[in-house]
């Protein structure tokens, strides 16, 4: 059962939500809507969800067209970031609840919901009420009661986002076993480009009610097209800078270049803006034919065993993160490197021009 | 919000529909129909336009009458509502003291409203009511159905007995809704009690008190049965508030023309009124960004 | 700026505790050296928050005594302390503006308006407001609420220490890097003591000088980034910090030597002989893959590219073992080892770190 939206747009009190989006989606699949807040996750689930008739456009279910359709027709299940259980029902009876709304049997009800409860590590809670149990456990509960539904297709909103950190690295790894189990398509959105990695399948940038690059995951990271995705899928942010290509070289500024090569070398001559991730400056060189730059360090930062420095590029903020302690001197000089194949080039309307060269030959 | 379409919805409201039909739009009407025409007795009608309405207009004892509402309501907003707030302010948040708290300021409330005028009224006598014996033994002269003040102070009393209740139980659960961050951080700031009233209180619980005050005005502009138990209008017609003074025209006199007139009149007072108020707390909410 | 001792400090919310499980927080002896900024690390309901709210005063403990600068303020109320707070969401006085919301603690104190007036001026330059003084408070965005909330607290010169329980959360992800190099730049700039309260382990290992993990109500280590990161005294450290956290296997040690179900590997550095449950603990990233014969064997269950590097989940008899792999890295299938380096192997003895044997 495929999910296909047609033009679909949303529009309210005459703020567009949504721009006209074409998205595809097929069983078997986790899709990642990944963005920043307000940037149109949330009224794009509930469109798929039919919790909201779309302004324009259409929502074609299995090859049904489901536009009009009632949520509660659609066969869809839903976990929010707020934990929603019922409060008055065991951690059983809610996890039973969408199964007695169907009218099943009492065995098959019985053995659906020990199943899920021990796929989600709950089977010694099964007769507590859902408030005596830990943030996680709560959403463990909502989240079980969203797969015993067996829905064609589940929507998760930032289901971890309230969970303590460790929490929700632990609930992160159950997920996509959990998933394989399923057959269902599965729609989860989130504001952190880790989760979506660590997640896999296919992401969707999102930014201000567009989706800015739909594929698999992998692909949009590393070939992001335009200059927005890579914005998005990048924690700490991409790094910028204004570049120049004359001939067969591209100039960095501060006497820098390097050989326009490989897909940089069809460019046209001109101003452009490279690109490149903060893991990928360096503190020492370690590839020949590096290019250098000189920073003043603002601040730097320990995460136990990578450092992130904060440099001050020509008024410009950079953030880079070495491996390994650091300890720098702030206000001083920094010499930075960064490998020419790392670099990512745009064009002055964002649009991606040619990726960089590691990010192809992987 | 684009909820998805669901036609059966209709039928539900169906019922209600018919009842307000029946219970208010038909009699709304049948006012109306009231106040543009004359009539003489025996059921015969004849068309009089706005004939009534001016005469109302014109009328010194309307003025009257409304001159005095409006003190009585402006009274009655000045002390509930400070009152009110002063009282919520003061009740226990938690633990068993608040819920006792909580049932007997609900009390007054649960009061019918006749039951208070007749409690007021034998309360204020100076033979049996212990108010009224008290004062009397105090050496002060109060006798409500025949002094002006007696009677104004017993019939703002009462109702400041009966409804601060409301403005508390109102302004107790806004005050509920304020998290202790707010409380903690003022502590911090080394503010006095009353700029943590002024400066977290009062601005959090305005949304209510909004609500508070219209529907104290309301009730008190439509006041009948508590100072009609206990006053009559009197003396002479010194508490005869607006309804009062309708019901005498229309019921005692039997001038329904008039009566009715006056009774639109007063309906588009009350209505433009809340109009205002409505329009101000929604104002205040979409400031407040909801 | 003070010195803060906790002087056996306990907190239980019962009334009549009778056992240790009754304390949420658990006797605790310690100094916060002035001017430093201190993170408190831990899972929801380790006792972080607890602890933070003794030290503001807005919790009276039920054992010990607390000490600014020597001076006994365990029953002191909060106003007599001098410390500011940051709590987890905005507050903010909504009527008034800015420039009046920065003001306040110091006009409730009576002070000079001239003197007021500059401060002001100064504080809302270095939290980077000065543009929206006059602005209400009412409308502005969380995390402009925060910084407000932040300068409000360091509005006062001779303020003793800044608190913070979980400041960030919620501010948008792209806005908590801005906010949390700001906190930092501030504490260099102007030196006073910090206490962060937080779960999030990047948080806190950004943000301090020294890092307190709290577990169950207890202080488990305290000691910089690098000393958690690299010697854990104990597991629940090695497994809260860094991510993914600390491989923990259990084993047998003899000498310098380790034997995991059957394998043995070589520790680089002697033990004596320990009791009770014996375990190594190992970071992802002082693990590598080999092909060759040394090593634990393994098999690899899931490669996750997390971008900057590859996660690398293998399953060694029945435990997890996570390995990190460089971006990029080739992971074939005849990689069925995983090396340990010796310098990033713990030995833990029921739970708590042992020191190896000084040669």
């Amino acid at each position: 059962m495929s999910l296909v939206l047609e033009g679909v747009s949303t529009v309210i009190n005459g703020q567009t939500h949504i721009y006209p989006t074409d998205l595809e989606l097929s069983s078997g699949t986790m899709n990642v809507l990944l963005g920043p807040t307000s940037s149109g996750k949330t009224s794009l689930m509930r469109a798929m969800a039919g919790l909201d008739v779309p302004t324009t456009g259409k929502v074609i279910w299995g090859g049904k067209d489901v536009t009009g359709m009632r949520v509660q027709d659609r066969g869809v299940a839903m976990v929010y970031q707020q934990f929603i259980n019922y409060p008055s029902m065991t951690v059983y009876e809610n996890i039973a609840s969408p199964m007695r709304l169907l009218g099943q049997s009492k065995g098959q009800i019985d053995a659906a919901v020990k199943k899920a409860a021990d796929l989600m590590k709950l089977s010694p809670f099964l007769d507590r009420k859902p408030l005596e149990l830990s943030g996680g456990q709560q959403q463990r509960c909502a989240l079980a009661r969203a797969l015993v539904k067996d829905a064609g297709l589940v929507l998760l909103d930032e289901p971890l986002a309230n969970l303590d950190y460790k929490l929700r690295e632990e609930l992160r790894a159950e997920i996509p076993k959990i998933f394989e189990e399923a057959g269902s398509i599965f729609v989860y959105a989130t504001t952190e480009p880790e989760e979506a990695l660590l997640l896999g399948g296919n992401t969707a940038a999102m930014w201000e009610g567009t989706i800015t690059q739909f594929g698999k995951t992998p692909t949009v990271y590393r070939q992001p097209v335009n200059a927005t995705t890579a914005r998005v899928f990048s924690d700490p942010p991409m790094n910028f800078l204004d570049i120049q290509k004359t001939g067969d070289r591209l100039l960095f500024g501060d006497a820098q270049s390097a050989p326009a090569s490989g897909a940089f070398e069809a460019l046209k001559d001109g101003s452009y803006i490279a690109g490149f991730r903060p893991n990928h400056l360096e503190l020492a060189q370690q590839a020949p034919g590096a290019l250098v730059f000189t920073g003043k360090l603002n601040v730097t930062e320990i995460t136990g065993s990578e450092t992130f420095i904060h440099l001050d590029h020509h008024g410009e903020n950079w953030v880079g993160l070495v491996h390994g302690i650091k300890a720098l001197e702030i206000g001083a000089s920094l010499n930075v490197y960064l490998d020419p194949k790392h670099v990512y080039i745009f064009a002055q309307d964002g649009t991606s021009v040619a990726p960089a060269a590691y990010a192809v030959a992987a | 919000m684009n909820k998805t379409v669901n036609k059966k919805a209709w039928f539900l409201i169906l019922p209600v529909l018919l009842l307000v039909a029946f219970s208010a739009v038909i009699p709304l009407m049948t006012v109306v129909n009231y106040s543009v025409q004359d009539t003489f007795g025996n059921n015969k009608f004849f068309w009089a336009g706005l004939e009534w309405f001016e005469e109302m207009l014109a009328s010194e004892r309307m003025w009257n009458a409304l001159g005095r509402q409006i003190t009585f309501s402006a009274i009655i907003l000045a002390i509930e509502i400070p009152l009110g707030i002063f009282v919520a302010l003061n009740m226990p948040k938690k633990g068993f003291w608040a819920s006792l708290c909580l049932v007997l300021m609900s009390l007054p409330l649960l009061i019918p409203w006749n039951v208070v005028g007749t409690i007021w009224q034998i309360f204020g006598r100076v033979d049996i009511g212990l108010l009224g014996y008290t004062l009397a033994a105090l050496g002060i002269d109060y006798n409500y159905t025949q002094d002006f003040y007696a009677a104004w102070i017993t019939v703002i009393v009462m109702d400041v007995w009966h409804w601060t209740s409301l403005v508390a139980l109102l302004a107790y659960a806004g005050l509920q809704s304020i998290p202790d961050a707010y409380y903690q951080a003022a502590k911090i700031d080394q503010a006095s009690r009353w700029k943590v009233f002024r400066f977290i209180e009062l601005p959090k619980i305005m949304g209510v008190l909004m609500i508070a005050i219209l529907l104290r005005f309301m009730d008190s502009f439509m006041i009948y049965t508590e100072p009609f138990v206990v006053t009559g209008g009197g003396p002479g017609n010194s508490t005869t508030f607006l309804s009062i003074d309708l019901v005498k025209m229309a019921l005692g006199q039997f001038d329904l023309g008039p009566a009715a007139a006056f009774s639109i009149m007063y309906y588009l007072v009350i209505l433009l009124v809340s109009y205002v108020f409505y329009t101000v707390m929604t104002n205040l909410d979409k400031r407040d960004g909801h | 700026m003070a010195k803060i001792t906790l002087e056996n400090l306990a907190h239980s919310y019962l009334p009549n505790p009778t056992s240790e499980d009754d304390f949420a927080l658990k006797e605790l002896n310690h100094d916060w050296v002035d001017g430093e900024a201190y993170a408190l690390l831990g899972a929801s309901g380790c006792g972080k928050s607890t602890l933070l709210n003794i030290i503001s005063g807005l919790l009276h403990p039920s054992q010990g005594r607390i000490l600014f600068n020597d001076r006994d303020v365990t029953m002191a109320p909060t106003t007599e302390r001098n410390i500011a707070q940051v709590f987890q969401f905005p507050v903010v006085y909504d009527t008034m503006t800015v420039r009046d919301n920065l003001a306040f603690p110091l006009r409730n104190r009576g002070a000079d308006p001239a003197y007021i007036k500059e401060r002001v001026q100064q504080i809302a330059a270095m939290i980077g407001m000065e543009d929206t003084l006059n602005h209400k408070a009412r409308g502005l965005t969380a995390d402009a609420k925060q910084k407000i909330s932040l300068g409000r607290g360091m509005v006062r010169e001779d303020v003793n220490a800044l608190l913070f329980d979980e400041p960030l959360t919620v501010i948008d992800p792209h806005m908590k890097w801005e906010l949390r190099t700001q906190l930092k730049s501030l504490h260099h700039e102007f030196g006073h003591t910090m206490i962060y309260v937080t779960h999030d382990q990047t948080e806190a290992l950004t943000f301090a000088d020294k890092v307190v993990v709290m577990f169950d109500g207890r202080v488990v280590q305290m000691g910089t980034p690098q000393q958690l990161f690299e010697q854990p005294e104990h597991t629940f450290v090695g497994y809260f910090i860094g991510s993914p956290g600390m491989n923990v296997l259990s084993a047998q040690v003899d000498g310098d030597k380790a034997v995991l179900e059957g394998t043995q590997i070589s520790l680089g550095k002697g033990f004596d002989a320990l009791s009770g449950k014996v375990e190594l603990g190992v970071r992802p990233e002082f693990t590598s893959l080999s092909a060759g014969d040394e090593g634990l064997p393994v098999t690899i269950k899931r490669v996750e590219d997390v971008g900057r590097h590859k996660i690398v989940r293998a399953d060694f008899h029945g435990t997890e073992i996570n390995i990190l792999a460089a971006e990029g890295a080739e992971i074939s299938p005849d990689l069925n080892r995983v090396v340990f380096d010796p310098a990033g192997v713990n030995v833990y003895s029921d739970s708590w770190r042992v020191a190896p044997k000084v040669a």
